[in-house]
């Protein structure tokens, strides 16, 4: 008999669930052994460079190419005109608008695309990109989106006058794009009428944009004699890309080829289809030689997916103790130009309907106008899991509205409104199906682990002294893993993923995903499921993505989808070789496969000590004595279609201190405890949490897409766009608790989006706390020292007797 | 983020920098550290035909004391500043400010010459050469000549220097016994620009104040110096409400533009705010020398 030693060494080395190993995409990335699309140099590459708008809305009078065309290196000039006769100009988005690709007649935003030139090398694209003459005849822009819908406002989208719908349903004004409605309007109503206590205010997720390290780009390849397409892409999306420009091309799918390589990170930025790739594309086409598009920093902060831009107004009713009775929310939403967010087809505002939060609300009413302003397209991305992020602030926010109002302390009106842990699975007044959580057992570990009674002294102390101290709390709830395709599609693929995976003679394995790492460490984490559920080491299992080629089809990365729906397809498809494992065993043990049991990295014949056959072994006889009747090989395919999301969780708090004088904010604490179900490698887990919280430090205290009344983009390079360095940026403790999901294979939930999702509104939770003795009751984002100051300012706070 | 074409020179002594500047005219630009001017000319803001580069002129670097002047050659790079432990002895302001500038690597590359000549008030070391009443030492194909730090930045990129002249070397009096100093620079992240930021650099005499230098980064189109608040303090025994005065009248000289860090009124409350700070900094350590 094996030992219980045995045993954990065995376990141990197979490096499986729950192992906190070494991420294995890191010593390339450390030694600058990464390939990027940039990295990519095909033989007889052309470069793309993007002349762009300087207004935000001007109609073109006319383009002269004849100077960039010759210059010697200029290959061409694309214009709208150029594009047409393809029906290229303009193409769908993913939000059943359309966008378009090179600007048709008119600029609908700053640094739109307007031509593109393509030439020798990426110096003289970009010489060209100077001498192109565009003459524009400037109009009047319309940037506030609370003035989209006035009589009087400049429309915006001359080719859809007249029309009443803009593919998400009806519209009422020629610069609105739909209404969206959830909820029991009536009942809602009937219980703010009658509550004892309501509380009402405007909260905003200004317009921000993710800033991965890697900028959007794409090197398109057509090879004329064949027929084929190769891009090399960006893209958090690869199979939806081809989908997509075979749809655009005429190009039979299977003579295209979407490669996403390393990706320098995503965000949400890397999901759409964006007017440089169709170029990119065209061009290759035209000249049957490679064709590169990289995008500045400048050009990314300035066109591709931006995020939120949500205007909320929540209000919830209550009873004197702070139960809640009602939410009601109206949202006017900035979506830009065109409708071109990224996320399932039939949810116009996402998943904001997940705004009840962690709280047992029994009836609420939402409602999400979407909006055209002359701005950039775009507002699902950033670690935002589909307008989660907006909903958690709105909820987040509101809750201590009321408690402030009340007079309770914040956590404790959070314990009297939690859903509670008996009450799972749950359904929401919005019609979501929580599937697990334990809310008060988080909040309970994070009071404690900081003494919060100690701290709440400590401000009151403060306060007498004039100093302002901030605790902020949050107490979130997310929605990931989209998602079940009775719910969701994208152009009306439902959002499955899938996993094949190949076991070699000797014992090593390649497994392929439908999803794309960009940084999230797949090439770790899914082996280590598969050495879990097959017995192989991980340390042999190759996991391979990105390469529409050879993955199978899936979804792609983003909404914290992988592990929820990736991570499910690996776990079956593992289970499925297991099964036919188990018949080989059989086989080889001349026994029935029921007299088997699985025990970490063999089948035993039960009862009989020393009659076993490890996976290893059952892995070269597969290739050679299988039972009779059974096909040779080891190898399985899995689409994993979810039976719902998953619901992963979290309590946040934050203690900071402000200096009144300059308004600067110091982070003195962020104590953050997760709850994602089962944790398959902790490290990753931990590093994910570590970068969602710094992204939600940067968004909360400094990041915004600023514009000017004339709508000019003032924050489009680093210089204004905060990106927080290792100096700005706060220390986090992390801890967690585990509630499984009930319904995914392995009772893992999403985890990557949830510290930015619950680490936004515990900042502003924290510095809007600073001030809640005063009478505020809310200061937008975000909080610079200078607007933090405002405040100050305006409440006499820094006055020097 | 691509620049134009351009042609690249790189002389070995002054002498050749100054025929070449001379030659090309209008259409060379200097190049020292680069951080101001290559993020330009990637932007288009800049395209200078010729670059001529000043990194392999040895004579424009080295930080030497002569005869009570510190002498620190143009091409000094900010971390060479911050490695000096003469500077740290004779004069403490530069190698403090040098640590507010940028970040690390910046600093590896940007020169002290550079970041003086290019005249952007958000530099630093402006107002600190005039805390430190350094003098200027622009060479061209006349000659040498001396000038003030107070008299050399004349508006926004615009400064005393001619277009055939190089700023070659900067002269700082050592400092003396009872030297107090500070440079205090609210930004809003590390390798940001000065929302504002006061260079202070007094001595006491018993208590009393003998000299003060105040001067201002970014709150106006050059760096400024706050003659009011100096002549405020001037000859008194330093105290809080004095603080507060020569922080108003500070104040009182700022000319911030607006900008992604603040309104004009901000700004200026910084303004007022690093000056209160920088001068109870200065003075507590002129107090402990």
């Amino acid at each position: 008999m094996a030992t219980t030693a045995e045993y954990l060494e065995r376990e141990q080395k197979l490096e499986g669930i729950g192992c906190a190993r070494k991420r294995k995409e890191d010593p390339r990335f450390i030694q600058g052994k990464g390939h990027y699309v940039d990295d990519v140099h095909l033989p007889g590459m052309l470069f793309g460079a993007v002349v762009r708008s300087p207004h935000a809305h001007a109609r073109i009078k006319s383009i002269n190419k004849e100077k960039a065309l010759a210059l010697p290196g200029v290959r061409a000039v694309l214009t709208a005109e150029d594009l047409k006769p393809l029906k290229l100009h303009w193409m769908p988005t993913l939000a059943g608008d359309v966008q378009a690709v090179l600007a048709d007649e008119k600029v609908c935003f700053q640094y739109q695309e307007v031509a593109m030139v393509i030439a020798d090398d990426r110096y003289l694209a970009a010489d060209g990109v100077d001498l192109v003459e565009v003459e524009y005849e400037p109009l009047p822009a319309l940037v506030d989106p609370h003035h989209a819908m006035d009589a009087d406002a400049p429309v915006i989208r001359e080719d859809l006058v007249g029309k009443d719908e803009a593919g998400q349903g009806k519209r009422v004004h020629d610069n609105h794009i739909f209404r969206w409605e959830v909820g029991d309007k009536a009942a809602t109503d009937r219980i703010f009428a009658t509550a004892d206590v309501t509380v009402k205010q405007a909260v905003l997720n200004p317009r921000v944009h993710p800033c991965p390290l890697e900028t959007c780009g794409c090197v398109a390849s057509f090879d004329k004699v064949r027929g084929e397409l190769t891009v090399y892409i960006t893209s958090q999306a690869p199979h939806v890309v081809r989908t997509v420009v075979s749809l655009l091309s005429g190009l039979p799918e299977s003579k295209i080829r979407i490669i996403s390589p390393d990706i320098g990170g995503g965000f949400g930025n890397k999901v759409g289809i964006y007017p440089g790739y169709v170029g990119a594309i065209v061009a290759s086409i035209v000249f049957g030689r490679p064709v590169k598009w990289i995008e500045s920093r400048i050009e990314n902060l300035s066109t591709t997916a931006f995020a939120r831009d949500y205007h909320m107004v929540g209000e919830l009713a209550a009873d004197k103790n702070g139960r809640i009775k009602a939410l009601r929310v109206n949202v006017l939403a900035d979506h830009g130009a065109f409708n071109a967010h990224a996320q399932p087809t039939k949810w116009p505002a996402g998943f904001f309907s997940i705004c009840t939060g962690s709280y047992d609300i029994p009836v609420a009413y939402a409602r999400v106008d979407g909006v055209y302003t002359n701005k950039a397209p775009g507002g699902v991305a950033y670690r935002c899991s589909f307008r989660v992020t907006e909903a958690v602030h709105l909820i987040e926010r509101m809750i201590d509205i009321l408690a402030q109002k009340l007079g309770i302390d914040k956590a404790e009106i959070r314990f009297r409104n939690f859903i509670k842990p008996e009450q799972f699975p749950y359904h929401s007044a919005l019609g979501w199906d929580y599937d697990s959580g334990d809310y008060p057992t988080a909040l309970k570990k994070v009071l404690e682990a900081v003494n919060y009674p100690a701290l709440r002294e400590e401000q009151a102390e403060k306060r007498t002294r004039g100093e302002l101290m901030g605790i902020g709390i949050c107490t979130f709830t997310e929605i990931v893993g989209a998602g079940p395709s009775k719910n969701c599609d994208i152009l009306g693929v439902g959002m499955f993923d899938s996993c094949e995976i190949r076991v070699h003679p000797t014992g090593s394995a390649i497994a392929r995903i439908g999803t794309i790492t960009q940084g999230q460490g797949h090439q770790t984490t899914y082996a280590q499921i598969i050495a879990t559920e097959l017995g192989l080491p991980s340390e042999v299992i190759q996991v391979e993505e990105g390469d529409t080629n050879t993955a199978p089809y899936g979804l792609g990365t983003y909404g914290s989808r992988s592990t929820p729906v990736g991570g499910a397809a690996t776990a079956n498809a593992a289970r499925k070789l297991r099964d036919k494992a188990r018949k080989i065993a059989a086989h080889l043990l001349e026994v029935s496969a029921d007299d088997l049991d699985w025990e970490i990295d063999r089948f035993k014949v039960k009862g009989v000590p020393g009659q076993e056959k490890t996976m290893k072994e059952i892995a070269w006889a597969a290739y050679n004595n299988v039972p009779p009747g059974m096909e040779m090989g080891l190898e399985a395919v899995e689409y994993y279609d979810p039976p719902n999301f998953t619901y992963p969780f979290g309590a946040y708090l934050c203690v900071l201190d402000i200096d009144r004088y300059t308004g600067e904010t110091k982070v003195r604490r962020f104590y953050a405890l997760d709850d994602c179900g089962t944790r398959i490698n902790p490290m990753i887990i931990e590093g994910q949490i570590h970068g969602g919280l710094t992204e939600a430090y940067a968004v909360a205290m400094g990041q915004l897409i600023a514009f000017d009344a004339g709508g000019n983009l003032l924050s489009n390079s680093l210089m204004d766009y905060f990106l927080p360095t290792a100096v700005e940026t706060p220390k986090w403790e992390t801890d967690f608790t585990v509630t499984p999901s009930p319904h995914h294979p392995l009772g893992a939930k999403g985890v990557a989006e949830s510290p930015h999702v619950g680490g936004i509104p515990c900042f502003t939770n924290a510095v809007n706390d600073a001030f809640a003795h005063l009478g505020v009751t809310q200061i937008d984002m975000p909080h610079t020292a200078f607007n933090v100051w405002k405040t100050i300012h305006e409440l006499g706070l820094d006055n020097r007797a | 983020m691509i620049p134009g074409t351009f042609d690249y020179h790189a002389p070995a002594t002054v002498d050749e920098a100054i025929r070449l500047l001379g030659e090309l005219g209008d259409e060379a630009k200097l190049l020292a550290g680069g951080h101001s001017l290559l993020p330009m000319m990637k932007l288009r803001f800049a395209s200078p035909k010729h670059l001529i580069d000043l990194n392999r002129i040895g004579a424009l670097k080295g930080i030497r004391e002569q005869s009570g002047m510190i002498h620190i050659g143009a091409m000094t790079t900010e971390n060479e500043l911050i490695a000096s432990a003469l500077l740290r002895e004779k004069c403490p302001l530069l190698p403090e400010a040098a640590k507010w500038i940028s970040d690390p690597q910046v600093r590896n590359c940007g020169t002290l010459g550079g970041d003086i000549a290019h005249g952007d008030p958000g530099n630093d070391h402006p107002a600190v050469m005039m805390a430190v009443d350094a003098v200027f030492v622009l060479q061209g194909p006349r000659g040498e000549r001396l000038i003030v730090a107070d008299r050399f930045f004349h508006g926004l990129y615009y400064t005393e220097l001619a277009p055939d002249e190089i700023l070659t070397e900067i002269r700082i009096p050592a400092v003396s016994k009872g030297t107090g100093y500070a440079y205090c620079k609210l930004k809003r992240k590390t390798g940001d620009f000065a929302t504002a930021a006061a260079a202070v650099q007094l001595r006491l005499d018993g208590g009393v104040c003998k000299k003060i230098n105040i001067a201002l980064t970014n709150v106006a189109p050059t760096a400024l110096k706050a003659g009011d608040a100096e002549m405020s303090l001037t000859g008194k025994v330093i105290d809080e409400a004095l603080i507060e005065q020569a922080a108003r009248k500070a104040m009182a000289v700022c000319d911030p533009a607006e900008d992604q860090r603040g309104n004009r009124d901000y700004k200026t409350h910084m303004a007022g705010e690093m000056t209160r700070r920088a001068i109870r900094q200065a003075l507590a350590r002129a107090k402990g020398n």
